[in-house]
């Protein structure tokens, strides 16, 4: 190798270097701008995970909650989505969710939520969910790797957890994403 | 009061804003043994907030990092090892949890990024030292001719003391 090839050599690295660098954030941007990643998304490993164990009373005192077994036991595959009261999102969530929970069975847990604030929540314009339970001190939804509400689970048959959906539901998604998952395993 | 002291005593009320404020909002929260109440500090101090990202839960004052550094504490103090303890964490939150990511095939670059950078540079160093060697002329050796002028001029003045 010549000195001036071994210079040029020497030129061309460092700008190649910068190239690929300059490449990998324009790709990692332009994606961020398409929505196609999300830096703070959470993305549990759904896949590999049970529902935990729990029992969770109803919001008033003569409605039955819903616990483990329920889940395990249920012939269909059940959609649980954790809500408040308190949180936005949850509100403008609740039209699709009734549109959804005519096609899917649909749970809700109500987090840190006060009984009868969730119980005029659900209430208010007909309630989308077939069950709802209550989970007042927060733990079993840390338990099932729940951040923040609205957060949407599918489980299937036996208590396995196929979906996980940090965020609220659309039809888009509920159609892509969950659907096809659900028919698999009816 | 004289200068120094009063140098000194703002020195100590600067000290005490600029000290690390941890967000347990309740003296209650902490667990009585001293030595469990540090460990339970040390891994949440590892353990992402999910709510407001770039705060450990022992930072943050959220509801979720308030219930995370219960169920943390509640954990010590029933004697599980830090490990068993972010096994929970990551099973039920995932690897995001972790402010400090475990090595894998998709966090690699990340951990060898210091030794990488540091090769690059010595290497850089080094082939940059020696072209600049090799571009210094070495003095050519001296013709007979001058060989012997030197040493007629070193006879005529006599050694250098």
């Amino acid at each position: 190798m010549t000195a001036s090839t071994r210079r040029r050599l020497l030129m061309a690295l460092p700008v190649a270097g910068a190239g690929l660098i300059g490449a990998g954030c324009w790709k990692m941007l332009s994606s961020m701008q398409a929505g196609s990643f999300d830096p703070r998304a959470i993305r549990l490993d759904a896949a590999s995970r049970d529902v935990p164990d729990f029992t969770l009373p109803g919001l008033s005192g003569g409605e039955k909650g819903f616990d483990t077994a329920a889940l395990r036991m249920s012939p269909v595959p059940v959609l649980v989505n954790f809500f408040a009261s308190w949180c936005i999102p949850c509100v403008a969530e609740m039209a699709t969710l009734r549109a959804i929970g005519q096609q899917i069975a649909l749970w809700g847990i109500a987090y840190k939520d006060k009984p009868e604030d969730a119980q005029r929540f659900v209430t208010r314009d007909g309630s989308p969910y077939a069950r709802v339970a209550l989970d007042q001190s927060g733990m079993t939804a840390i338990d099932w790797g729940v951040s923040g509400v609205p957060e949407s689970f599918l489980v299937l048959p036996g208590g396995h957890i196929a979906w996980h959906g940090a965020a609220a539901l659309d039809e888009a998604v509920f159609q892509r994403e969950i659907l096809p998952l659900a028919r698999q395993k009816r | 009061m004289n200068r120094a002291q009063w140098m000194a005593m703002m020195t100590i009320a600067l000290l005490g804003i600029a000290l690390p404020a941890r967000a347990l909002d309740d003296p209650s929260e902490k667990l009585s043994d001293p030595v469990q109440e540090k460990r339970a500090e040390t891994i949440g101090a590892q353990l992402r907030c999910l709510v407001c990202q770039n705060e450990s839960i022992e930072d943050s004052s959220a509801d979720l990092a308030r219930d995370l550094r219960h169920v943390v504490r509640t954990h010590v103090a029933a004697g599980e090892s830090d490990q068993q303890i972010m096994t929970w964490m990551t099973r039920r939150y995932g690897e995001f949890i972790r402010l400090r990511p475990g090595l894998s095939a998709a966090t690699l670059l990340l951990w060898i990024m210091p030794v990488l950078a540091l090769t690059a540079g010595l290497l850089a160093a080094f082939l940059m030292l020696r072209r600049r060697a090799a571009a210094t002329p070495q003095p050519e050796a001296l013709t007979a001719a001058e060989q012997a002028r030197l040493a007629r001029i070193m006879q005529e003045e006599g050694p250098a003391s």
